[in-house]
């Protein structure tokens, strides 16, 4: 399946769950945020969450800012 | 009347106290140490971030959370580069639920900032109001950069907002504060019959006296971050700012003498050796 992550396209495997995709970015997961959809899918809910062909996520951190 | 300029004065928006009135800001630092450096000697205690994409390739470098002690500054993350309430929401709820993960003070507020236009950087008055009642219904504490219209800073205030943070002049771009009559009459409204409401200025602040000016005028604190981090020496503007910060809460405190067209001297007439 395809999906869009940071507006990239993105080849994963039927079924990846959230926690896996974030496992095979390789991201610091100390201080991260996952949407899908527009919708936020909280830290304790990426390993239920399966993802479906077409999904687009934002994977954001923090960065300096004012 | 005295008073003793030791006792504590703290800063209080919505459930959070601190010593120091100056908020400062983590972006644009030439790099991270220095970052980290500045906000030490700028005596901050509240510091401000931004939410933005994960780099997905180049992922293993240096990371802003590995310079900042989680334990020891309230974050506040900003949805800065919102230009609608919606994305500003989406924003609002990415930071909680990183500042959550953190277990950081900061996860229950946001410094909102919708924006109406690229070149000036000023707020869209309607979708900063829409963001603002929205986001207080989702129980966040929101600090509103808005323009220094009293009007509009009424309306912010009366939708819930924790503390309504007019800018002295566009952002980064160091001209101080434009209109403190503006800020006067923001100040006015927004104290009235509630004297603790804090009101912060947000954006414009290019050197220690932009801030000691704007801390005369009787606002509760100053937000800034591009005056420190582009400053020739971004160390030593920290100390100054610090210090600009304290001396004009102290100077609002103690009451300036009023503004007289002539001379009145300081030395007794009585006993002159000219008789």
């Amino acid at each position: 399946m395809t999906i869009v992550v940071n507006g990239e396209p993105r080849q994963m495997a039927e079924g990846t769950t959230v926690a896996q995709l974030i496992a095979a970015l390789k991201l610091d997961d100390r201080a991260l945020a996952v949407e899908v959809n527009l919708q936020l899918v909280p830290r304790a809910k990426h390993v239920e969450y399966h993802l479906a062909d077409g999904d687009r996520l934002e994977v954001v951190t923090l960065a300096g800012g004012g | 009347m005295a008073s003793d300029p030791a006792v504590a004065d703290p800063l209080r928006i919505g459930s959070h106290t601190f010593s120091s009135r100056l908020i400062v800001g983590t972006g644009k630092y030439a790099h991270y140490q220095l970052m980290a450096q500045c906000l030490e000697a700028a005596g901050a205690e509240c510091i401000t971030v931004a939410v933005r994409r994960e780099r997905l390739v180049d992922a293993q470098g240096k990371s802003l959370l590995d310079f900042i002690d989680t334990g020891r500054y309230t974050i506040l993350p900003n949805t800065a580069g919102c230009f609608s309430a919606e994305d500003a929401i989406r924003v609002a709820r990415l930071g909680r639920e990183i500042l959550s993960q953190l277990g950081n003070p900061g996860a229950d507020w946001v410094k909102l900032e919708v924006l109406g236009d690229s070149r000036t950087l000023l707020p869209d008055p309607l979708a900063t109001l829409q963001a603002t009642e929205k986001l207080v219904a989702e129980g966040f504490q929101v600090l509103v950069y808005t323009s220094d219209d009293p009007v509009m800073a009424r309306r912010l205030k009366a939708a819930g907002a924790a503390s309504v943070m007019p800018a002295g002049s566009p952002i980064g771009s160091g001209q101080g504060v434009l209109n403190p009559n503006a800020i006067r009459i923001c100040l006015e409204y927004l104290k009235d019959g509630d004297a603790d409401y804090p009101v912060i200025v947000d954006a414009g602040v290019g050197t220690a006296s932009d801030v000691t000016a704007a801390m005369e005028l009787g606002v509760d604190g100053v937000l800034l971050n591009t005056g420190i981090a582009h400053a020739k020496d971004p160390l030593r503007m920290a100390r100054a700012m610090r210090m600009a910060c304290e001396s004009g809460r102290d100077a609002c405190l103690a009451g300036r003498i009023p503004k007289r067209l002539y001379a009145t001297a300081s030395s007794p007439r009585e006993g002159t050796i000219t008789g």
